[in-house]
């Protein structure tokens, strides 16, 4: 399980591989994140950040390689993986038609807290992520900035030492947008937890990560920290330059039909 | 156990929940059974042209029309199924250390007690127009428990195709082609002996089929299970447990 070379990382993945039909949508990644880290994951649409997650999350087996994830292999032990990650997908999956004490209390009784730790989990997270006024309206009631505060509550109850975020701020509004970062840095200070975040915005990856890796094309090409890598490109380089000098190009200029169909939905119902 | 119980339980719950807090679907699910007994039924008992031996037309079709209620809206979860899908509520629930079989069950059991709420219309209906029920407590608890397991087995179905299809625009076509050829070749509302023999072939091998058989023992005064309540329910259970090894198969591949 665990070896010298790997407890350091959070997360440490060996040429991880995924493929569909012809298509390479992951090529041979070596991602290593460090425990206590933000990691921001960023490339243009298509180019492999959701593969990546759904791999380290366990929701899709890799074609070939390997990753650990808390220390435990994502294909052999996956039992065990599940029960040291949060992850708040791309779409929006708190439950509409409950309140959202029934959301956390859902998520409480599947990770199988007990009902004295369920109370108090729930009632912090709530109190935390800014809810507990809300606590029992319905969350079809909730504004998209809610929303997503509960979905990290969700997240977080069972105390997570690996957090997935996958575009996370994707249509919310600036004010609702920043309340997000402030969580999830309190987040990382309180709890000591690595959080690997996909994004689109610039200033979201830049304000948030330790350190990012720029995906082209299923493989990575380039991984540091925001500075230096617009430090790299030139004094006056912003961190879209440095984007579009590793990820080939443009954002939202690729991507297909369904992902920019799935995109909008998920905007539109957070808007 | 304990935690596939608990895990199951939390499913079961929140359906539950979402079941009590906007029963329209209740009400319009009563529409059609309805319209079978009380036009259909009324006036195919007026023609006598199919054999019912000692029961009435009627009381002949009334437990045909609770499986059929049962197997409608027990289809339909794979719909819910796919609209999960597409909130990202199947990922969330997928991430989660939950066992799967915790996951698809628990899903079984809350179509069962929505198969209960359909039974609980039946009868009232069928009270209504004098059809002579068995009203002792163990026969509705035996009624019960076979409206479960019949719910089970087509919510595990439906959701085996959820997973195949993916998309709700498909769901809803097969959907259509799976349920109506399910009802007609069944002994719902004519007995398997007037059925042409390929058709009865059919019948046999429709679990349908032996729903609507232990019901029509268990409900109806008079009314006899012609396999027998024992191969009956082993029939159902062993359908059961197939669907649901396939379904916890076929499950996490909706998170892909």
């Amino acid at each position: 399980m665990n070896t010298a070379a790997t407890d350091r990382f959070a997360i440490y993945t060996s040429e991880l591989t995924r493929q569909f039909g012809q298509l390479t949508a992951v090529d041979h990644i070596d991602l290593r994140v460090p425990y206590g880290q933000i990691f921001g994951l960023l490339g243009a649409n298509g180019a492999g950040k959701s593969t990546v997650i759904k791999m380290l999350t366990t929701l899709l087996s890799p074609t070939s390689g390997t990753a650990e994830v808390g220390g435990f292999d994502i294909i052999k032990s996956p039992g065990e993986v599940r029960r040291r990650i949060g992850y708040v997908s791309q779409l929006v999956s708190a439950d509409g038609a409950l309140t959202g004490y029934e959301n956390l209390r859902l998520s409480a009784k599947l990770y199988g807290l007990t009902k004295a730790e369920r109370d108090e989990r729930i009632a912090d997270a709530l109190d935390f992520m800014g809810l507990a006024d809300s606590a029992h309206k319905l969350v079809k009631t909730f504004s998209g900035g809610m929303i997503r505060r509960l979905e990290l509550a969700q997240a977080m109850l069972h105390r997570p030492a690996i957090l997935f975020l996958d575009e996370p701020t994707l249509g919310l509004d600036p004010v609702a947008r920043r309340v997000v970062w402030d969580r999830l840095l309190d987040l990382r200070h309180d709890y000591g937890m690595t959080v690997l975040i996909t994004t689109h915005d610039m200033e979201e990856a830049e304000t948030l990560s330790d350190q990012l890796a720029i995906l082209h094309v299923g493989r990575v090409s380039v991984v540091g920290n925001p500075a230096e890598l617009r430090a790299g490109l030139g004094a006056d380089a912003t961190m879209d330059d440095v984007f579009v000098h590793y990820a080939g190009g443009l954002i939202h200029e690729s991507g297909t039909f369904s992902e920019v169909a799935q995109t909008r939905r998920t905007a539109h119902r957070l808007g | 156990m304990e935690r596939f119980l608990r895990e199951s339980a939390a499913i079961v719950e929140v359906e539950l929940i979402k079941l009590v807090r906007d029963p329209t679907e209740i009400v319009s699910r009563a529409v059609q059974p309805v319209l079978w007994l009380v036009v259909f039924g009324q006036v195919l008992a007026q023609v006598r042209g199919i054999h019912t031996g000692q029961l009435s037309y009627l009381a002949f079709i009334t437990p045909g029309i609770l499986a059929q209620s049962v197997l409608f809206s027990a289809i339909f979860y794979g719909i819910a199924v796919i609209w999960e899908r597409d909130l990202g509520v199947v990922h969330k629930l997928l991430v989660s250390p939950a066992r799967r079989i915790s996951l698809v069950f628990g899903k079984a059991v809350a179509a069962g007690f929505r198969g209960i709420l359909q039974a609980v219309v039946i009868y009232l209906i069928a009270f209504v127009m004098h059809v002579s029920l068995r009203l002792d407590p163990l026969a509705i608890f035996a009624v019960l428990a076979g409206v479960m397991l019949g719910s089970g087995i087509f919510a595990t179905f439906s959701l085996i195709i959820a997973c195949i299809v993916k998309t709700r625009e498909r769901f809803m076509g097969i959907g259509q082609l799976l349920t109506m050829p399910m009802f007609f070749a069944s002994n719902a509302i004519y007995p398997l002996d007037i059925m042409p023999s390929w058709l009865r072939v059919i019948a046999q091998i429709n679990p349908l089929t032996y729903l609507i058989d232990a019901l029509r023992g268990l409900m109806i005064m008079g009314g006899e299970s012609i396999h027998g309540y024992a191969v009956d329910f082993t029939v159902m259970v062993t359908v059961f447990a197939f669907l649901l090894f396939v379904a916890v198969r076929l499950y996490p591949t909706l998170a892909e």
